[in-house]
């Protein structure tokens, strides 16, 4: 009767409720019968895809949010103003994913509140879990104008967009805190991580990578929500941002390089091992390729080469946090580790809720601008000059 | 007073009463695990010619301790680690974070605990000694004040420098442990850590821990002075703007149109 509430049925959609499905039978084994039991862990490997993944990589993909909020509210270039909606919600639904992969990796999942009732002001763990949330809320806040916009609930609105500044300079500082203290956390273990990725600085490496993969995020998001929801890609404004990939990957690049120098552990790189190939992949495909082909502006302001070294980007910092928290670790722990289907299973369908949700909130939220042409011709405006001309006669 | 036990690997004939009396003390279920797991807080290697009993050594700074974000483990200042279970989230920072690899995790369980040894708590706050150390016939283990068992050890050494090699682990290794070893060959060579440090891990990351108040504060100012100069100066320019406008639209000169106007109107 009702046929428009019916979906129609797509390849990708049986795709997405496969994947939905194997959603819901991975959490029954995890929830009910245990880690045991869903993953590959054990005693010398107690971290694995769930940490690595889900919340070193969903934490920093999603630094996207803080810079593209800084340089638009904070330092005001305007030009940038039309990203930062679809920036914000991805960061958003970054933010929960990550809650969300730490509810499967957790032991006691229904004690996840504990850090804000029992503190340890000692633990770096501790520190990021409350700046977590803290920044939750604050991206909840900075996400909630476009409810209030589609509700047309006209006095929270004005609420939300006074505190603008205030929010944006506590998501930076939670967000540089957190972001860097995720590298923090395996300061703790200098006998057991590797020597190519443990360094006294793995904060600052943590946070300049997290910055570079976040903006490159930005970049692929828009690409891919272009493709998906006909939406304008903003080519001139995502050159620039690539330009912006470009100068913080260069000075991870000189980090890295001149750390590994410092440490005396650039020979570690030729030894042939498998930590020596899995860095080499990291820094050859996240770093230096990227950086050279975002250095071309030719390569830079086409959409296809934009994209491809943003996903580069991408890629590398995925392997990177990979490496940090799994390939580093692995030699020292005495004991092979390789996810078990249920944990990439059960990444594979926080994933797909991502898509799923950004796809949904674009569709109901005012994410992108309409596209009419009195629109375009406004968020084209910083073209012209600010300044009204206030000589002639 | 802080206790602690002296092992020594020398005198240790791999009778196995320790792992005994532990399981007992414990009420730990029989498996056949071939490492400390959750149902052996104690285990008895054969390491070449010598046999080496493995449990929690109890460090003096422990990086479990410091690194669990609920404060679910803690060292006590009569010696032993404790756990608090109904604290612990099951993040497992602390068997990530242990050097020696010890907490051990139950798997299998959906409500799942993080186990080791915990140096008979409750024994040793009575005043007697843990079980393991009652139970050995041979004297390989010995408890009491940490700083008695190290001057015993040094006299060990000294009296016997064939027997043992000069080195008591325990003493220094990441800050200093509750469990100090003795052996007759290089700690390496009978299955230990030989790639430690000396200073407590947890100073590790207290380094940068202890700056995160500065910099929201430091971090914070500086921000908000950016956004109140950049905010300042748009506002500025926009009063400028309308002035102009303003002033033009009253037909009062501004100053530049009227410079130049003064030539133009002539």
């Amino acid at each position: 009767m009702n046929r428009k509430w019916i979906p129609k049925i797509t390849f990708w959609r049986c795709v997405f409720a496969l994947i939905f499905l194997m959603g819901l039978y991975v959490s029954y084994i995890r929830f009910f019968k245990g880690l045991g039991a869903s993953t590959n862990l054990n005693d010398k490997v107690p971290w694995g895809l769930w940490v690595g993944f889900d919340v070193l990589c969903g934490v920093g993909l999603a630094a996207g949010g803080f810079t593209i909020t800084l340089v638009v509210h904070l330092f005001n270039m305007k030009k940038y103003k039309p990203i930062v909606p679809s920036t914000v919600l991805s960061a958003f639904l970054g933010y929960n994913l990550v809650s969300a992969g730490l509810m499967y990796d957790i032991g006691r999942p229904y004690r996840i509140w504990h850090p804000m009732r029992f503190w340890n002001h000692h633990s770096v763990m501790f520190e990021v879990a409350l700046c977590v949330m803290m920044y939750t809320t604050v991206l909840a806040l900075e996400f909630s104008p476009m409810i209030f916009k589609r509700l047309k609930w006209e006095k929270p609105l004005r609420i939300v967009k006074s505190i603008t500044i205030p929010l944006v300079i506590a998501g930076f500082i939670l967000s540089t805190l957190h972001q860097s203290s995720l590298g923090t956390v395996f300061l703790i273990v200098p006998g057991r991580l590797h020597q190519l990725w443990y360094t006294p600085i793995l904060p600052l490496m943590f946070i300049t990578s997290a910055i570079a993969a976040g903006l490159s995020m930005v970049i692929v998001e828009s690409y891919i929500s272009r493709r998906a929801f006909n939406k304008r890609l903003e080519l001139d404004l995502l050159a620039g941002v690539g330009r912006a990939v470009l100068v913080v990957l260069a000075v991870y690049c000189v980090l890295k390089v001149k750390d590994l120098f410092n440490r005396d552990a650039i020979e570690l790189l030729f030894d042939g091992s498998h930590e020596s190939k899995m860095f080499l992949l990291e820094m050859g495909l996240g770093v230096a390729a990227p950086l050279g082909m975002l250095a071309v502006s030719r390569i830079r302001e086409t959409q296809s080469g934009l994209f491809i070294s943003s996903v580069m980007v991408v890629t590398g910092f995925v392997i990177n946090r990979l490496n940090v928290s799994i390939t580093g670790m692995i030699s020292s722990s005495g004991v092979k580790y390789f996810p078990s289907w249920m944990e990439i299973g059960a990444t594979v369908f926080l994933v797909a809720m991502g898509f799923a949700l950004f796809g949904a909130a674009v569709k109901y939220l005012p994410v992108f601008p309409e596209e009419t042409e009195q629109e375009t011709e406004e968020s084209l405006r910083y073209l012209v000059p600010e300044r009204r001309p206030v000589m002639t006669p | 007073m802080s206790k602690g036990m002296l092992i020594d690997t020398t005198l240790c004939v791999g009778c196995c009463m320790c792992e005994e009396a532990c399981n007992e003390k414990n009420d730990l279920p029989k498996c056949d695990e071939s490492d400390l797991s959750a149902c052996k807080f104690t285990k008895v290697f054969e390491r070449g010619d010598y046999y080496v009993r493995k449990m929690c050594m109890h460090c003096e700074e422990p990086a479990c301790a410091s690194v669990c974000p609920v404060g679910a483990l803690k060292k006590l200042k009569e010696g032993p680690v404790i756990y608090y279970e109904k604290k612990c989230i099951g993040c497992r920072y602390c068997m990530q974070a242990c050097p020696f690899q010890i907490p051990t995790y139950e798997w299998a369980s959906a409500f799942p605990r993080v186990r080791k040894c915990w140096f008979c708590y409750d024994r040793v706050m009575a005043g007697s000694q843990p079980a393991c150390a009652e139970a050995c016939p041979t004297g390989a283990t010995k408890f009491g004040d940490r700083k008695e068992l190290v001057v015993e050890a040094r006299k060990r050494i000294a009296e016997n420098p064939d027997q043992y090699h000069s080195h008591i682990f325990g003493e220094h290794e990441v800050g200093g442990t509750s469990m100090l070893y003795l052996a007759a060959v290089p700690f390496g060579r009978i299955g230990f850590k030989s790639n430690l440090i000396e200073k407590p891990l947890p100073l590790l990351t207290w380094n940068v821990l202890s700056k995160i108040p500065d910099f929201v504060l430091v971090g914070g100012t500086l921000l908000g002075g950016v956004a109140w100069i950049i905010n300042r100066r748009i506002i500025l320019q926009d009063e400028r703007i309308e002035e102009a406008e303003r002033k033009r639209n009253a037909g009062e000169p501004t100053t530049r149109s009227g410079f130049f106007g003064r030539f133009g109107k002539k």
